[in-house]
């Protein structure tokens, strides 16, 4: 039953197990995700990009965006990739790590398709919008109309595209909908500032992300958010 | 019947360590408030230097090792403590960088230490020798490179002590400090380490030999002391799961206990092993002093309780590094370092590497550290702008 396994869209924290070292992947070539996250970043500007995976996308911002960019990944293959390309990456967890690090430390703090596995989303989210100007965070959306599906239909835990593992050995244990997101950071005064939203193609489409149709539609959704003592000049 | 070996000498003489010596006549004032002086250090170096002296790399020893990081040592005639990590082509690569490895101060392969003579009674120091600090071996290293013409190393890498000695350079000379790479460290001695450390020092301190610390003057040697003190520490340096994959419960050549205290079991004889070969090449009283300068090592304390503090304004890169199954300096003292750079915004690398080898695994063959320092160093070259030498 376990839909085949889509590598442009399986979750990055297990992913890195498997990684292709940076300097093996094709010069340029970004998963699709990435890429939308990697046009958000102004050149020059400093970047946390916490769950990093092999750093592919820290690798493609230094190389392209000249930034200074630093990472946190939890496996240690993927801290070893990243450390053996010459990447800053420190081997830790959005949940223990970002607490040191001062305010404002950053321009960028991009969490990319990890929010869903922290132990405490909210204190992390509260996290990145203080040591980052602006966070950057991507997840699978749970409202998805093929997940609302898979549940209704058959009754059992979706497995898709997006969210490639059985229940038993998931890492994913705070799955959100847009809407839950979206109202979480507006009870913690959390902006949310751009949004793009993906179909299961990983094609981003205009529609209100606040909008129900928006939830219902988009697998997975990427969102600019900054804390409410941030001026915001996009 | 005791493997360990009876008291004497050790083999050589001031004049006979092989390699370069320092004469420094300006003294050095030390935490102590003493000003040491003239002192030497003992060094050496592989590789060369470039012409904008943009290529060098200090290794810092641990408490036990010496500046013979890739010589055969003059006392045991064995291999250098890193040989798996200096050479042409390897990490530390010494057709590309010049490495600077030298004895700390208090050490005993030809750095002035305890064993040295007093030149204001013409006995050897002993127990009058001042007690020195990590950072007053950081202090003589400056002083070193200073007399090298090395205003700016591209990097600074030790394991364990070494460590401490990494991480003073980028707190006390952060402009001198391009890269640092503390490997199994920590930014203060743990309680825990302190008392494994007073269990030595009593060791040797409990030989009748040691005769309150003078017994150079007297021709005799702690031997039996000192051989404890480094069983104990030794037990330190591996893991639960090293100690089982490589003696179990075995038995050493024979078949039944004896139901007496001889070695019955292999890592008694190995223990024994490492204590009574300890003690050709190692002075006690330099053991008394290196486990000292350990113990006092707390940078927080030195920056008005804070660690991050140390580094403030930092621009040296870190790449701070432990093992899985090091329970002397485990992984958690190095995440607060890592967290304190990360306090200060500093450039830092964080890696533990899986490995049941403890403590001693940073001298080990272990492929994850090499590849991971090879990275590092690749990408400060390329941001130091270090070309190739031929």
């Amino acid at each position: 039953m376990m839909a085949a396994l889509d590598r442009t869209a399986a979750l990055k924290l297990i992913e890195a197990e498997n990684s292709v070292a940076v300097d093996d992947a094709p010069a340029g070539e970004l998963r699709r995700d990435l890429g939308l996250i990697a046009e958000m970043i102004e050149p020059q500007s400093r970047v946390l990009d916490i769950g990093c995976g092999d750093g592919a996308l820290l690798a493609y911002l230094s190389r392209h965006k000249s930034v200074d960019g630093r990472g946190i990944e939890l496996s240690q293959s993927g801290v070893n990739a990243c450390v053996g390309h010459g990447l800053s990456v420190i081997q830790g967890d959005a949940d223990r790590d970002l607490e040191a690090y001062p305010a404002g430390a950053f321009d960028f703090v991009v969490l990319s398709q990890t929010l869903q596995a922290t132990r405490q989303p909210r204190k992390v989210i509260e996290a990145l919008v203080r040591i980052g100007r602006r966070a950057i965070v991507s997840f699978p959306n749970f409202g998805f109309w093929r997940i609302r599906l898979l549940l209704l239909m058959r009754g059992r835990m979706p497995v898709s595209d997006c969210l490639t593992y059985p229940w038993y050995e998931t890492p994913n244990i705070h799955l959100c909908t847009i809407r839950d997101f979206i109202a979480l950071c507006d009870e913690i005064g959390v902006r949310v500032e751009r949004s793009v939203t993906l179909d299961r193609h990983g094609q981003p489409f205009s529609l209100d992300p606040r909008g129900r149709l928006a939830n219902l539609l988009a697998e997975q959704g990427i969102f600019v958010l900054c804390g409410s003592g941030v001026e915001a000049n996009t | 019947m005791s493997t360990l070996t009876s008291p004497r000498p050790r083999a050589l003489s001031d004049q006979d360590w092989p390699g370069y010596r320092l004469l420094v006549r300006e003294p050095l004032r030390l935490d102590c408030g003493i000003d040491l002086g003239p002192y030497t250090i003992a060094y050496q170096t592989y590789g060369t230097l470039n012409r904008d002296g943009s290529n060098a790399i200090l290794i810092s020893h641990a408490l036990s090792g010496d500046q013979y990081v890739a010589d055969l040592h003059p006392l045991t005639g064995k291999p250098g403590w890193w040989t798996t990590m200096v050479g042409p082509g390897l990490v530390l690569d010494t057709n590309r960088y010049f490495l600077i490895c030298a004895n700390v101060l208090g050490g005993c392969m030809g750095t002035t230490g305890p064993q040295d003579l007093n030149p204001a009674t013409g006995e050897p120091w002993a127990l009058s020798f001042p007690v020195i600090t990590i950072r007053d071996m950081v202090r003589a290293q400056k002083r070193l490179l200073d007399h090298l013409g090395i205003d700016s190393l591209f990097c600074v890498i030790g394991g364990s002590m070494g460590a401490m000695q990494a991480l003073q350079w980028a707190a006390s000379y952060p402009e001198s400090v391009f890269a640092a790479v503390p490997i199994a460290g920590a930014a203060r001695h743990s309680a825990q380490n302190i008392a494994f450390h007073e269990v030595g020092r009593q060791a040797i301190m409990a030989d009748p030999d040691w005769c309150s610390g003078r017994y150079l003057s007297l021709g005799r040697n702690p031997v039996r002391g000192l051989a404890v003190a480094r069983m104990a520490a030794h037990i330190t340096y591996l893991s639960e799961a090293a100690l089982h994959r490589k003696f179990g419960r075995n038995l050493q050549d024979r078949r039944a206990v004896t139901y007496g205290f001889d070695a019955d079991f292999q890592v008694e004889s190995y223990l024994r092993h490492q204590g009574s070969t300890f003690v050709d090449r190692f002075d006690a009283n330099s053991y008394l002093y290196i486990t000292r300068a350990m113990d006092y090592f707390d940078l927080a304390a030195e920056h008005g309780g804070s660690l991050p503090n140390a580094f403030i304004g930092t621009g040296s890169r870190f790449c701070v590094i432990s093992f899985t199954s090091d329970w002397l300096f485990p992984t958690s003292e190095s995440r607060e370092l890592v967290h304190a750079l990360n306090a200060v915004a500093a450039n830092v690398s964080f890696v533990e590497i899986a490995t049941d080898n403890g403590h001693d695994a940073f001298l080990l063959d272990e492929p994850e550290l090499f590849a991971t320092l090879r990275g590092f160093l690749t990408g400060c070259a390329e941001h130091r702008g270090l070309t190739r030498l031929g």
